[in-house]
């Protein structure tokens, strides 16, 4: 038998159904419906306090909802006790036991399980060094880095051969570069290991580039699922188009429908841009523009005038922001390094339109 | 996927009320109700019973009688003077070496820190024995004084001996909390009424005595309420009129139920009550007047005349609180010492007494004590373990009437055990409970459970929750996780605490006395104040006494060790 297929775990297929959590009068979840499938890398993303945190937990049993039902594999276990679900869980804060070794916080869930000691120290041995933490096994986690910890955090939740994996922020305690190196260790591990996953973050750059499907929550709602391409490309909504990757919203007015697009005023300018739903003449709207679909030229040459109020030169990259007479600000990103940027100077910009999106606008 | 929109749940579910306790919590819950119910609250309520309820219902005629009996009204007086003026001399010995102490930065402070708390360790009674040694009728001092310099000055004397035995031996407590908080003054709060242009002792006066002044106050106020609640003192000092010495001896010599007694105890319940109730809202506004910036003013060098006199009078105060010490340990390996500075024969002879020929006082403080300090801490790890992640009704009902105990005075416990447990026949052996050994753990137990439970809250209030849900998620039920987490996690603080529980209970006597039915029985506290009784066995006291001092003292040095070796949480 090959290593890879006997470590290969019975991924669970998850489905919340209407699920709702109450704390006082508030809801921190509130009707929310999801699946995902077999294997699948999925992410709850959205902004601080949207309820990620209390979905995650209600998978893992440890808050019951107030309504709704959790089914792994169509099985419903919303009351099933979190000992009993069979998971893997990364907690933010990590929840290492302090007064325990590596080997002993790795091999806990095994212990429970009751499995031969013998086992236990291979398949303890097996997950460190899948971490890369051989070696480390009597070390206490107090004598630990805190990228460390991670990795034994994610060895401790493997071990047991979950049918799911739950990880909550786990990168957030980490500085920059050891977050995208351990992002990259975890994507690779999912991968092998072909486990469903369920996890949480606010970071919208961590969620396009692990995820095989995203949910973007809005204060215990769901306000959008889709691959990152489709929530990206087509945000079905000015929330998730900020959220994720950020746009420029300019304030228009419909001006003519066509079948699949839309003609706005922005200002002076007039745009034609993609357009789903209803958006009828003279109905206000918002044109969303994301800063790499602004192109910026020196003087007036057509488009938005404006003046640059700041640049951000990153070395490979440049990014402006650009002030409209009417007091609008619009981020433009991608730009040149080595373009001669200087702020107060007069440039246009122009939108490609075959990119923008239109929303309706609350006036 | 197509997400589906948002779906409102079912309007019947939100009303869904979700009480859901757990069932083997409720049972822990209800067992430790019961246990504390008849450990604490029983007694009390009995206490209250005997003095506000008699065959025609409620009644106020015996608090009432109480304020019209001389007497009692003379031991009110004079337990109020006692309580004042140990806390007034307490207070005069340590606060200028707290503020030596906090403010400055010399070499030895940790010599002179340790030095100062070491009257701490000999119980206050034990401590009366060897001051009279040296500052009784026929005191070393007392005699040096009047040979030398023609003075007759007994200072070991009556109510005199009283205040100074408690000030000799509770100053600490004053000086503790005071250094403590004089060190964690925000120095930024000076700094800026230096820059305001207070100065020198305007800047004491209207800047840091205010910020300290809670902490000392609530240093005094425990020194108040423990000189109150000293019965052995008063007793070994011959004091009768003082509130203590008064229940005790109705109780005792008069009648079980006479309710003069009882309404003696609930005098000094009241007094007790009301000092906790004060030094508890002090607590409160202590952690607003010290901000914790985590920057410690930098001590000052000792220069000038003004600190040196300062550790001139802290050594002394030093060598005056182990003047007990000294007095105990001499006496207990004198042959002969009267009318002399010095004992005039040497011997172990007390000793080979209290370890060979009668060596039950010893052993049976071991026993109890041990039983008390097991018993405190499980249930003190229950009571805590139930107030932090209990699913039961109302889990705080059962942290108050664990913690009650703090505002009771021994005595006062004492004649509620007596009172209630007097009563309930044992059975197949047909005796009282009382009339068991049973008794004094049972007593102990209830007296030094609220320090057990706050030390076990304290270190369960370090679990954080997510170590157990961390555990439950890798497939630990309840109890398997309270094992292999929480359990080991409190550990470290709950047996520092059962530590100090066997420490406080082999030294017990106010509520010991009140229990004790058969000499066999008694326990080491007791057998010092038996042996006291006669001047010929007053060395076996002292020896006795010996035996205590070091039991405390090796008890607190665990006691720190242990709880100090906590494993550090990483957050
Ligand atoms: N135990 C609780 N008691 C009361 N309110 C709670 C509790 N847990 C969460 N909440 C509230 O529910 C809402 C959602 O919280 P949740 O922790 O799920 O958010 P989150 O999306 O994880 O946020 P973050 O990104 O900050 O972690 C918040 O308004 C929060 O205040
Ligand atoms: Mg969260």
């Amino acid at each position: 038998m090959e290593t890879v297929s006997e470590e290969r775990v019975l991924a669970v297929e998850v489905e919340l159904d209407r699920l709702t959590k109450r704390f006082g009068a508030t809801a921190a979840v509130y009707g929310l419906s999801l699946s995902v499938g077999r294997g699948e890398f999925f992410t709850l993303l959205g902004p601080s306090g949207c309820g990620k945190t209390t979905t995650l937990r209600i998978v893992a049993g440890l808050v019951e909802p107030d309504d709704g039902r959790v089914l792994f594999d169509g099985k419903d276990v919303t009351r099933l006790p979190p000992w009993d679900r069979n998971l893997g869980m990364v907690f933010q804060n990590y929840a290492l036991w302090p007064h325990m070794t590596v080997f002993d916080n790795v091999a806990f869930g095994l212990v429970e399980r009751r499995v031969p000691r013998a086992e236990v120290q291979r398949r303890v041995a097996e997950a460190l060094d899948k971490v890369g933490l051989t070696g480390m096994e009597g070390r206490f986690p107090s004598q630990l880095s805190g990228g460390q910890q991670q990795r034994v955090a994610l060895a401790r939740a493997l071990v047991v051969r979950p049918g799911l994996l739950l990880l909550d922020e786990p990168f957030s305690n980490l500085d920059a570069k050891l977050r995208v190196q351990m992002r990259a260790e975890l994507a690779r591990l999912q991968r092998d290991l072909g486990i469903t996953t369920l996890y949480v973050t606010h970071d919208q750059e961590e969620a396009l580039v692990l995820s095989d499907r995203i949910a973007v929550l809005d204060s215990g709602r769901l306000v959008q699922a889709g691959t990152p391409r489709e929530l990206y490309e087509n945000p079905r909504d000015v929330f998730v188009a900020d959220f994720l990757g950020g746009a420029n919203l300019l304030p228009g007015v419909v001006v003519r429908r066509g079948s699949a697009e839309v003609e706005v005023q922005v200002g002076d300018a007039r745009v034609t841009a993609p357009v789903e739903g209803e958006a009828a003449p003279g109905q206000p709207v918002w044109l969303s523009v994301r800063p790499e679909h602004l192109e910026l030229s020196f003087g007036d040459a057509g488009g938005l005038r404006g003046t640059v109020v700041a640049t951000d030169y990153l070395g490979w990259t440049l990014q402006a922001e650009v002030a409209l007479p009417d007091g609008t600000r619009l981020q433009v990103r991608g730009l040149d390094p080595s373009t001669p940027l200087r702020p107060g100077q007069p440039v246009s910009l122009r939108i490609r339109s075959e990119r923008a999106r239109v929303f309706p606008r609350r006036s | 996927m197509e997400p589906r929109a948002v779906t409102a749940p079912s309007p019947a579910a939100l009303w869904r009320p979700r009480w859901r306790y757990e069932p083997a919590h409720l049972a822990l819950y209800a067992a430790l109700l019961v246990v504390v119910g008849v450990l604490v609250v029983l007694p009390i309520a009995s206490v209250l019973r005997g003095a506000l309820v008699d065959s025609g219902g409620f009644t106020l005629a015996h608090v009432a009688r109480f304020f019209y009996t001389p007497l009692y009204l003379e031991s009110l007086r004079n337990s109020l003077y006692a309580g004042l003026g140990a806390t007034l001399l307490a207070s005069l010995l340590a606060l200028p070496a707290a503020f030596l102490l906090g403010r400055y930065q010399f070499r030895g402070q940790a010599v002179l820190v340790t030095w100062l708390t070491v009257p701490l360790v000999i119980p206050p009674f034990v401590g009366a024995i060897g001051l009279n040694q040296a500052l009784g009728r026929a005191g070393a001092l007392t005699l040096f004084l009047e040979d030398r310099l023609g003075v007759q000055f007994v200072a070991a004397e009556g109510l005199r001996g009283v205040i100074l035995a408690h000030a000799l031996h509770y100053f600490p407590f004053i000086l503790l909390t005071v250094t403590n908080a004089l060190a964690n003054v925000d120095p930024s709060l000076e700094e800026a009424a230096k820059v305001a242009g207070a100065r020198g002792v305007r800047l004491l006066w209207r800047v840091t005595l205010p910020l300290v002044a809670p902490a000392y106050a609530a240093g005094a106020i425990l020194v108040f309420v423990r000189s109150t609640d000293d019965l052995g003192t008063p007793l070994i000092l011959n004091v009768k009129n003082m509130l203590g010495p008064q229940a005790y001896f109705r109780i005792t010599t008069i009648a079980r139920e006479d309710p003069d007694g009882y309404a003696i105890s609930i005098v000094m319940l009241a007094l007790a009550l009301v000092a906790v109730l004060l030094a508890t809202r002090l607590g409160q506004r202590r952690e607003v007047a010290t901000l914790q910036t985590g920057s410690r003013a930098a001590g000052r060098p000792l220069r000038g005349w003004g600190p040196r006199l300062l550790l001139a009078f802290s050594v002394l105060v030093g060598f005056l609180g182990l003047l007990p010490h000294l007095g105990v340990v001499l006496m207990s390996v004198s042959r002969v010492w009267s009318l002399t500075y010095l004992p005039t024969g040497y011997t172990l002879d007390h000793y080979a007494e209290i370890l060979f020929r009668a060596p039950q006082f010893v052993l049976n403080t071991l026993l109890y004590s041990a039983t008390a300090a097991v018993v405190a801490v499980a249930v003190a790890v229950g009571v805590a373990y139930l107030q932090h992640r209990g699913r039961v009704p109302a889990p705080g009902l059962l942290d108050f009437a664990a913690t009650a105990p703090i505002a009771v005075p021994g005595v006062v416990l004492g004649i509620g055990f007596l009172r209630v447990f007097d009563r309930w026949t044992v059975p197949w052996l047909g005796v009282p409970l009382t009339a068991l050994w049973l008794i004094f753990p049972m007593l102990y137990v209830a007296r030094r459970l609220p320090y057990a439970v706050r030390a076990t809250s304290a270190a369960m209030a370090q679990v954080h929750p997510t170590l157990e849900e961390a555990a439950a998620v890798c497939g630990a039920r309840r109890w398997r996780t309270f094992r292999r987490v929480v359990l080991p996690l409190v550990l470290g603080g709950a047996v520092a605490a059962g530590v100090l529980v066997f420490v406080t209970a082999a030294v017990e006597f106010s509520a010991t006395v009140l229990l004790i039915s058969r000499v066999e029985q008694s326990p080491l506290s007791y057998g010092i104040y038996l042996y006291a009784q006669s001047p010929r066995g007053r060395g076996a006291a002292a020896a006795l006494g010996t035996v205590a001092v070091v039991l405390v003292a090796v008890g607190t040095y665990l006691a720190n060790r242990i709880g100090g070796r906590r494993p550090a949480l990483t957050w």
